[in-house]
């Protein structure tokens, strides 16, 4: 290798790095040094070991907000990746309009989910809500809306799937195609119909897309953000307060950089063992052709 | 035979009643827009306005600094897109068509930096534009944002699959790196850098904590971050707001109906963002 090459390599890497480095890696290092500290913006930080984590396990805020997520992600992981493969298999059928369903589907998440959330509020409030007025001719009651502690949960889970099952479809849409079709044939001929078919070939033969898709899923499960701060703000009581607001509220507007510093390590902490949790999963069924 | 005819009935059936369930937000957003306070309140359960009224959408320029707030939106969604895109495949490029010494810790660098949730680094983020004063400024906004891992490994893994007889060609030929990069290989990468494009244009248009936390102003957010803030505190200003969605709306609406195709693949094949 020349050095004239080197010396190119290193210049198209440049500007990207620099970047990268300041903006992302470096943040990455303070962020961890800061966990140890009681830094804040003003300058000032003393070293204070763990005391933010063992902080951190008695914290009320922290450990409901830490469940508020963890509750998300058990409802909304499993709906949204379980929509996703039914939209795909069926979508994966000889039907009429087909691109024109995908698309549809696929649409929520191009859009920006706080504004669309701003409009779902609205939509399921008790004066102005058509969702809120429909149920009510059927005479159900939705209550305050976003602001009522019983469907501040349920509505912000709700636009959570509503906004990535489409996503996810897609993804296994790629998956279903990449099937090798004498594999199905081969189960055609042997007698294999509908129901056995997926059970017993789709499925098994799509576990390296469901892993990727699990993984996603629960990622941006423990990143959940844009609905419940325009929904709810986090509230009624703190009832839908994720991790990554209270990450937020805690560092930015409350200039506790060194706690929120240690809440921010501890959910990637929680990300990195919940793919790893996953990739472990499936990776005893994982297929290779 | 039949029987199919009769399950892909049902299936369009249950796939039509679904897609209008999808997009009832969008179509009552649009109603919303366009009636008068009154009416949402007496008929909530109606979609057509009665009567029409354009008011809102005159109302949203005076009620905020829509104007600002949107011609912000347009700088910061353009400018990282675009030159996100060139630092991405400029660096993508080095790491798949060089070899160097350090890029296997470059790589495994980057690697991290996609696997690690990205709200890890907006506290000590938010500090160092404090520092460099650009906190409330259209640099400290896209600054940041210009160069991103996920943009690198990308553009990375589309370079490294492309053929090495014509970088040799070009060689011989006594192009210079930047020359056969600029124009050999950049445009055999333009389907998979147009991708990367409407990825980054979309993602940061859309984006809505970044601005909240960058921005300190309301004239100097994003429009999400705009339009949320003036929810919290305007909380019955349901048309207007409505108006603002819409018009915040449109430009990706357009852009996906003209893209649908191209960036449905494109997801399904880099099957990421």
């Amino acid at each position: 290798m020349s050095r004239r090459r080197v010396r190119a390599a290193w210049l198209f890497l440049a500007p990207a790095l620099t970047v990268l480095a300041v903006f992302v890696l470096y943040p990455i290092g303070v962020a961890l040094a800061d966990s140890f500290t009681n830094a804040t913006p003003f300058g000032g930080r003393s070293w204070i070991g763990l005391d933010n984590y063992t902080r951190l396990v008695a914290d009320q805020r922290f450990t409901n907000a830490l469940s508020n997520t963890a509750l998300y992600a058990l409802v909304t992981v499993p709906l949204s990746v379980v929509g996703a493969l039914g939209l795909a298999v069926l979508l994966n059928r000889r039907i009429p309009a087909r691109g024109l369903f995908r698309a549809v589907m696929f649409f929520p998440y191009v859009v920006s989910l706080g504004i669309v959330s701003i409009g779902w509020a609205f939509m399921l409030d008790p004066n102005i809500g058509v969702v809120a007025a429909w149920l009510n001719d059927f005479g159900w009651s939705l209550g305050q809306g976003v602001r009522d502690p019983r469907f501040a949960m349920p509505a912000v889970m709700m636009v959570g799937v509503w906004r990535n099952v489409g996503f996810f479809m897609v993804m296994y849409l790629a998956g279903i195609q990449s099937i090798p079709r004498e594999v199905n044939e081969a189960a055609r001929l042997d007698g294999a119909r509908g129901w056995k078919t997926f059970r017993h070939i789709t499925l098994p033969l799509l576990s390296n897309t469901s892993m990727f898709v699990c993984v996603i899923a629960g990622i941006f499960a423990f990143q959940a953000f844009d609905q419940m701060y325009t929904m709810t703000n986090g509230g009624p009581f703190f009832r839908t307060e994720t991790l990554v607001m209270l990450i937020f509220n805690t560092g930015i507007k409350d200039y506790q950089v060194g706690y929120a510093s240690a809440m921010s390590w501890a959910l990637v902490l929680i990300v990195l063992a919940l793919s790893l949790a996953q990739t472990v999963f499936f990776n005893r069924r994982e297929v290779r052709y | 035979m039949r029987r199919t005819t009769i399950a892909n009935l049902l299936a369009v059936a249950g796939l039509v009643l679904l897609s209008l369930f999808v997009l009832l937000p969008f179509a009552w957003m649009l109603s919303a827009s366009l009636r008068t306070q009154g009416d949402l309140l007496a008929h909530p359960g109606s979609l057509w306005p009665q009567p029409f009224t354009l008011h809102n959408y005159i109302d949203i320029w005076h009620k905020i600094p829509f104007g600002r707030q949107f011609a912000n939106t347009v700088a910061f969604a353009a400018v990282v897109s675009v030159c996100g895109l060139a630092l991405d495949s400029m660096a993508g490029y080095a790491l798949a068509r060089f070899q160097f010494r350090g890029r296997q810790v470059v790589f495994i660098a980057i690697m991290v930096t996609l696997m690690l949730p990205i709200q890890v680094t907006f506290v000590p983020v938010y500090n160092l534009l404090i520092n460099l004063g650009w906190i409330n400024s259209l640099p400290g906004l896209i600054v940041p944002r210009v160069a991103d891992a996920f943009g690198v490994f990308f553009m990375r893994q589309f370079f490294i699959a492309l053929p090495r007889d014509l970088e040799d060609a070009a060689t011989i030929d006594g192009a210079n790196q930047w020359r056969i990069f600029s124009r050999v290989m950049a445009p055999l990468a333009s389907s998979a850098m147009l991708t990367l494009l409407m990825f980054h244009f979309i993602a940061n248009w859309n984006d809505l904590l970044w601005p909240l936390m960058v921005m300190t102003d309301n004239e100097m957010q994003t429009m999400p971050a705009g339009l949320a803030l003036f929810k919290g505190q305007h909380t019955a200003e349901y048309g207007p707001l409505m108006a603002g969605a819409v018009v915040a709306l449109l430009p990706i609406v357009g852009l996906f109906l003209v893209v649908q195709r191209r960036f449905i693949e494109g997801i399904a094949t880099t099957g990421m963002k």
